[in-house]
């Protein structure tokens, strides 16, 4: 537990991608089985614990604790399990450190009248990190910036392998992953996913960029819509369906709605998933409202009807297809989906077009929200795992843009945390006493170069009107060209928009501030 | 019956005021007469007439302030005592830094002891803290809530020496209070086995060199000044945690930012710093030590001065003490 804990402590302070992936790396290199397959479980969020022990560990805390200084300390601390990881007394004669793996099977067979002296027996035990990492792992939150992808990069990376092969067997594979890890040690053979539906990497396209089109020759490719949700894989043996994130996430039990739609379906399929009424797509922030949920209730399916739009097809019932080109594949594509009544079920069609001229008429002429661009697909090509050169392109619309003013810049993280390098930008509105005062509409910390970063670091530590911590206000002086991919209502902000995506575009050095843009302007781009 | 204290010892907009010796202790504006605990900035401030503190607080000044540290220095050692104005002034150790002491005050029959900032835990670069049986004991209470237990120093700088070794790409930058704290934790890493040289901000460098002048082995120290990033790359670079922040810390290559100090313990104040390895080592008493102090002193009566004081006078109470906040101006508990 001791290795466990110091692993989670360390990865909730760290924010470079990198250093997490170091640290991971080098805990799995060292961390015999089976701890390290529980700790693997934990990370990708595959534990399933979450037992309602919020209550029971502050009960355990009262009689050590007197209740004026629980309080004093928890609102100062500002986290009940971190609160109570501290404040547990601590004994000098220490009983023996669990194993995670001990935690864990301990656990699975646990009844509700012995968890408390259970726990209680294991805070003792334990240091305040210890203490801090159990109590985050059994309420089920460890909330230190992993994702289950990070995880298995850190796994695959650890012992030479590519991400894709372990995403390839993850979803066959069991907790404490003995076999994944003596696989990854060269100590027997893959294991083999037999039947099961499992996730399969996905193939990413590239964004085009100028001079790209003058070297294709149009004949070689295909074009169809990029549509605006979120890019899913559908795979079903029959029996069992499975849908996958881009990332290789089971989000099968937040649409219950695409599994019924899908009962029966045979093979691996690649779509965008959407929220769909009459036929119509409706905005992405519909879809939203269905993404990053556990469970869902049936109201949610009955107002947010998910749907997918098919782009390709991997698997033909259990043939494995991915070697074909882009025309068999979608013939076996139309094909499985002529055959079956799926509802909630289209394909993406493929556009007609000679030149790349034509094209560009195509995409500037795509007003429908739904439509993020064009996607390029050279017909010869297999479909490949992750992000290869020259088959893919992706070609966005134009971004939308605004003129923003700076009001705030908080220090970056990392290389950046001696740079003001995040900035909160706002619109000008007609305040209640009638004068203009900004309103923030947004935050953006990419989209300058190293040396604008360095003006911008010096615009801010010169024209700082407020400290915050990390925060400084600064004059409302410098105008932003932010360019963003949408704007969508939110209740969340004071001035009632969120933009998506939102980047500095350019910085206008040269704008007065009382030039920048209304919000009203913005109000009357949400889609 | 017993004088109140209160009567001859109270705050004064100038600091804690001594009336029959007509002397400060740790004043926040320049006074006549000034005795300093120890040389930390918000506790020895410069322009004061005549000061009287022990000689390493006195040398910590001149080094920090020279001729603005006062007219009339005069040095009082560990156990002496001095007589002003029929007040006996004394001094014993507060474990805080080099030449940290408590002020001990006798009048009339009456003791009253005035901590400074002190610590119990054992630091190799000042002496250990005494304990001075008293009526009167006013303690300070930076870390006066309970969630603050301080981790085993060694154990802390070796998880930073640990991160060394594992990280060898990556300098490390620890942000360190420059008296006191810089100074132990050179000392912890060299006794955690780290024997490179350390690097040091040109801030730091002054009172290093001072430490090792009264016998503290801080190993070899290097200027940062205008070292190449490359040349730093794996290597402990000490500096004050304000540099961090600043654009001095572009210098270093991937560089990972650890502090050295008791608010590390809280997860939401290390985030804040920045911290991506919080380190938890503290010159100042943590809640048990705070406690331990109170009962070891038997002082009927305990005046609580800068910190969290809400949460250590209701403990207090329920030692059925006598505990007054003290309400005194000028002293940071965010320095640490």
């Amino acid at each position: 537990m001791h290795a466990f804990a110091e692993l989670m402590n360390r990865l909730a302070f760290t924010s470079s991608r990198n250093a997490k992936l170091e640290l991971m790396q080098a805990y799995f290199r060292t961390t015999p089985d089976p701890d390290r397959g529980i700790a693997l479980a934990a990370l990708t969020d595959g534990l399933n614990l979450r037992l309602p022990f919020r209550r029971l560990v502050a009960e355990l805390l009262e009689p050590h604790v007197d209740p004026v200084l629980y309080k004093l300390s928890r609102d100062y601390v500002g986290d009940t399990a971190e609160t109570v990881s501290l404040l547990w007394p601590v004994h000098k004669a220490q009983a023996p450190v669990p194993s995670l793996s001990e935690i864990y099977q301990t656990l699975q067979s646990l009844k509700r009248t012995d968890a408390g002296p259970v726990l209680s027996g294991w805070l003792d035990a334990l240091d305040a990190n210890g203490r801090w990492a159990l109590l985050k792992l059994v309420t089920g939150g460890l909330r230190i910036g992993v994702s289950a992808r990070l995880a298995k990069t850190a796994i695959a990376q650890a012992f030479g392998h590519d991400v894709a092969d372990v995403e390839e067997i993850w979803h066959s594979i069991e907790l404490p992953y003995e076999n994944l890890f003596a696989w990854l040690e060269g100590r027997s053979e893959k294991p083999d996913p037999g039947d099961t539906p499992v996730f399969r990497p996905v193939m990413l396209a590239h964004p085009l960029e100028d001079g790209d089109l003058e070297k294709l020759e149009p004949s070689e490719w295909v074009t169809e819509w990029k549509w605006d949700g979120i890019r899913v894989q559908l795979a079903g043996n029959g029996s069992d369906l499975r849908l996958y994130s881009r990332t290789g996430d089971d989000i099968s039990k937040a649409f219950p709605d695409i599994a019924d739609a899908f009962l029966g379906f045979h093979g691996v399929a690649d779509g965008e998933l959407l929220v769909m009424r009459d036929g119509h797509i409706a905005p992405f922030n519909d879809l939203q409202q269905r993404l990053n949920r556990k469970t869902v209730s049936a109201a949610m399916v009955k107002n947010y009807p998910a749907h997918i739009r098919f782009y390709d097809l991997l698997f033909s019932g259990s043939q494995d297809i991915r070697t074909r080109d882009f025309t068999a594949r979608r013939e076996h594509l139309e094909d499985l989906l002529a055959a079956n009544v799926f509802s909630r079920a289209s394909v993406s069609e493929v556009i007609e077009f000679k030149t790349f001229d034509d094209l560009t008429v195509l995409r500037d002429g795509a007003r429908d929200a739904n439509i993020e661009g064009l996607m390029l697909k050279r017909i010869a090509s297999a479909y490949l795992a992750g992000r290869p050169r020259g088959h893919w392109f992706k070609w966005k619309r134009d971004a939308l843009t605004a003129d923003c003013v700076m009001m705030y810049a908080q220090r970056g993280s990392g290389k950046r945390s001696s740079f003001y390098s995040d900035y909160t930008f706002g619109a000008w509105r007609t305040g209640e006493d009638g004068e203009q005062e900004l309103v923030p509409v947004g935050k953006a910390y990419s989209g300058f170069t190293d040396a604008e970063l360095k003006k911008l670091d010096k615009f801010v530590r010169d024209n700082t009107t407020d400290r915050f911590g990390p925060v400084r206000a600064v004059k409302p002086e410098l105008v932003f060209e932010v360019a963003f991919d949408a704007v969508q209502p939110s209740t969340r902000h004071k001035s009632g928009i969120a933009m998506r995506f939102p980047r500095i575009h350019r910085i206008r050095w040269d704008k007065p501030a009382g030039e920048a843009d209304h919000l009203d302007t913005l109000l009357k781009l949400i889609a | 019956m017993t004088l109140d204290p209160a009567t001859w010892l109270y705050p004064t907009p100038k600091g804690l005021y001594c009336e029959p010796g007509d002397f400060y202790i740790d004043p926040s504006r320049p006074v006549e007469k000034a005795v300093i605990t120890h040389g930390h900035a918000d506790h020895a401030r410069p322009g004061n007439t005549s000061v009287m503190a022990t000689r390493q607080t006195i040398d910590i000044m001149q080094v920090r302030y020279g001729e603005r540290a006062g007219d009339t220095l005069q040095a009082v050692d560990y156990g002496e005592t001095i007589s002003i104005n029929g007040v006996d002034v004394g001094m014993a150790p507060a474990g805080h830094i080099l030449g940290a002491a408590q002020v001990i005050l006798d009048w009339q029959g009456y003791r009253a002891v005035v901590s400074g900032d002190y610590k119990r835990a054992a630091d190799p670069t000042c002496a250990d803290f005494e304990v001075v049986k008293c009526d009167l004991f006013i303690t300070e209470a930076t870390f006066g809530l309970p969630v603050f237990v301080h981790e085993n120093a060694a154990t802390e700088a070796a998880r930073l020496v640990a991160s060394l070794a594992a990280s060898p790409q990556r300098t490390h930058l620890l942000g360190v209070y420059g008296l006191g704290k810089c100074q132990r934790m050179i000392s912890l890493v060299r006794a955690a086995g780290y024997a490179r040289p350390i690097y040091l901000h040109g801030a730091l460098q002054g009172l290093c060199d001072y430490y090792t002048s009264q016998g503290v082995e801080l190993g070899e120290l290097r200027p940062v000044a205008d070292e190449a990033p490359e040349t730093l790359q794996g290597e402990l670079v000490l500096c004050p945690p304000s540099a961090i922040a600043d654009r001095w810390s572009r210098r270093m290559s991937d560089p990972l930012t650890a502090f050295a100090s008791g608010w590390m313990r809280v997860r939401a104040r290390a985030r804040q710093r920045g911290a991506e390895l919080p380190i938890i080592v503290s010159d100042h008493a943590d809640w048990p030590e705070l406690l331990q102090t109170i009962s070891d002193v038997e002082a009927g009566e305990i005046w609580v001065t800068h910190g969290r004081e809400d949460a250590l006078l209701h403990q207090i109470s329920n030692m059925s003490l006598k505990g007054r906040a003290l309400a005194l101006v000028g002293f940071e508990d965010e320095g640490e």
